[in-house]
């Protein structure tokens, strides 16, 4: 969003002259200034579940270390999604539910409905078609300039995949985009946008799909196979409430957005700031298929995902009580050097390396999870295809937010391959 | 040591020696056997180690957990004899079980 402004790091104190009591990990003012590391690195070492008395969300505990995270991502009875994935509070009035913040049973039914558009017979129908798309961005990229990576390429190739899923009309893709931008972005949530204004871009949202609904309906459901004539032909969810509709769109859209964009920039990041790396896989491409989920793991898209405790209960020897909210810092169990080795090097030949938080795990893990990775890895085949380099050749702008990990700018320079 | 057959999708047989008390799951990705992804390593809880297992070893294997089956009930290819990898212990008397691999792992 290119309205955010840039804090610079500076402003932000040395994570060990904070008390600890004083932490508060939501507040985007860490994340936008990337000065969030240090304070995870303290707390894992010192106090890996922390509780923070008072922020824009209330009281909430974070988790910090890899372990406590899969043992709460695994407990879906105890560590509930109903009241939301993250931590601000749903208003009243307002309440947008979607199968990821639902707990079974109802979770399973809705999600079902729309698994199939990431099912992997699905995905190899889209590789074409993701692919000829990636083809036409690189090769239109001006080159031996400056631009922004962001809004050239992210932006633009993840808005014309999820076009693709819903069958959304593709001149009016952008509103795509912004409708995800301004989903995730509300002042609720630490963000930029008035709340007004988020709701109004949402509602026009809604009509917009409402009226794609009311298109494919009465379609015969096998010549659809897009995300909304699933929905509307699914005897389960053809009768939703339109805020749950909205609600599910928001998901899918945000889900299918946001994510792959920051870690198509993470990507060209950095790659650009280990050069021995971008060497080795530039030397040997099918390193590309481990490097992907490297990428996905030191980008972290979504810096974390809330639970709420259903009943009292003991955690690494702290007391949660019933309805505290967790927030479960994927962001940090990713650098937690038991569980990965050498966890704050970027390393694309890494073991294991789909053994990574960013997707979550249990019930509500990423549903497009090999999409995501699709996406990246055909990127980067036709990069390195093309370019001799793409040079980063200032610091990115990061975003407002806890919530989502993304970038607002990445200035680069493409530079073609020799002739 | 008892053995596993592994099939692919594809028809392909990897027989392979297992250690009694480790996972089928393990047993497959330390013996390079492909198709089985295993994303969270074994903490049943990501359902990339989906395995068909053979009509005559069904009914011989642990009831499955709560925990297992909400996780294989988000494959829409789950079959009647789906199972995750990570779940199923070997023992002696699994000696010479026979699992088919999916086509993908979700």
């Amino acid at each position: 969003m290119s309205e955010a402004v840039a804090i610079p790091t500076q402003q932000i104190p040395d994570p060990y002259q904070v008390p600890l009591e004083d932490f508060n990990m939501s507040d985007p003012a860490l994340f936008q200034a990337d000065a969030h590391w240090g304070y995870f690195e303290r707390l894992r070492k010192e106090e890996p579940i922390h509780y923070c008395e008072s922020s824009l969300f209330g009281p909430y505990w974070s988790l910090t270390k890899f372990n406590d995270i899969m043992e709460v991502e695994k407990d879906h009875g105890l560590f509930s999604s109903e009241a939301g994935i993250t931590l601000a509070d749903r208003p009243a009035d307002f309440a947008l539910t979607n199968f990821i913040a639902m707990d079974p049973p109802k979770h399973d039914v809705q999600r079902k409905a729309v698994t199939g558009v990431v099912a992997p017979l699905n995905l190899a129908k889209l590789e074409p078609i993701i692919r000829s798309r990636a083809e036409k961005i690189l090769d239109d990229l001006p080159l031996n300039e400056e631009l922004n990576w962001v809004d050239h390429v992210s932006i633009e190739l993840t808005t014309q995949m999820l076009a693709t899923l819903f069958d959304f009309p593709f001149e009016d893709r952008r509103k795509l985009t912004y409708w995800s931008d301004m989903a995730t972005s509300g002042s609720l949530a630490g963000g930029p946008t008035p709340e007004e204004v988020r709701r109004a871009a949402l509602m026009e949202c809604l009509e917009v799909f409402t009226g794609l609904w009311n298109e494919r309906v009465n379609n015969d459901p096998s010549d659809d196979i897009d995300l909304v004539s699933m929905l509307a032909h699914n005897p389960q969810t053809r009768n939703m409430e339109p805020m749950e509709y909205l609600g599910n769109l928001v998901l899918l859209i945000v889900g299918g957005n946001d994510t792959t964009r920051n870690s198509i920039t993470g990507g060209v990041y950095f790659l650009d700031q280990y050069p021995d790396e971008f060497a080795k896989v530039k030397a040997d491409p099918s390193l590309i298929p481990n490097m992907v989920p490297e990428i996905i793991r030191y980008q972290t898209p979504l810096a974390y995902m809330r639970r709420t405790a259903t009943r009292d209960t003991k955690l690494g020897g702290k007391q949660i009580k019933q309805g505290d909210k967790l927030a479960m810092w994927y962001v940090s169990g990713n650098r937690d050097e038991e569980v990965i080795d050498k966890p704050n090097e970027f390393i694309i030949d890494r073991d294991k390396a789909r053994h990574h938080l960013s997707f979550g795990f249990g019930i509500h893990r990423c549903m497009g999870n090999r999409l995501a990775e699709m996406q990246l890895r055909i990127v980067w085949e036709e990069i390195l295809k093309r370019f001799e380099r793409i040079e980063v050749v200032g610091e990115p702008e990061r975003i407002q937010s806890s919530f989502v990990k993304g970038y607002a700018t990445l200035p680069v320079i493409v530079h073609p391959k020799a002739a | 040591m008892p053995q596993i057959k592994f099939i692919e999708f594809n028809g392909t047989e990897h027989d392979i020696e297992a250690n009694v008390g480790e996972s089928i799951m393990v047993a497959a990705t330390s013996n390079l056997v492909p198709g089985i992804d295993a994303d969270c390593g074994g903490e049943c809880s990501c359902a990339t180690c989906h395995v068909i297992v053979d009509d005559k070893w069904l009914g011989k294997l642990e009831p499955i957990s709560s925990s297992e089956n909400s996780m294989l009930d988000l494959n829409p290819d789950r079959t009647a004899n789906s199972r995750l990898s990570c779940q199923i212990k070997m023992t002696d008397g699994l000696d010479g079980i026979v699992v088919n691999l999916p086509e993908f792992q979700y």
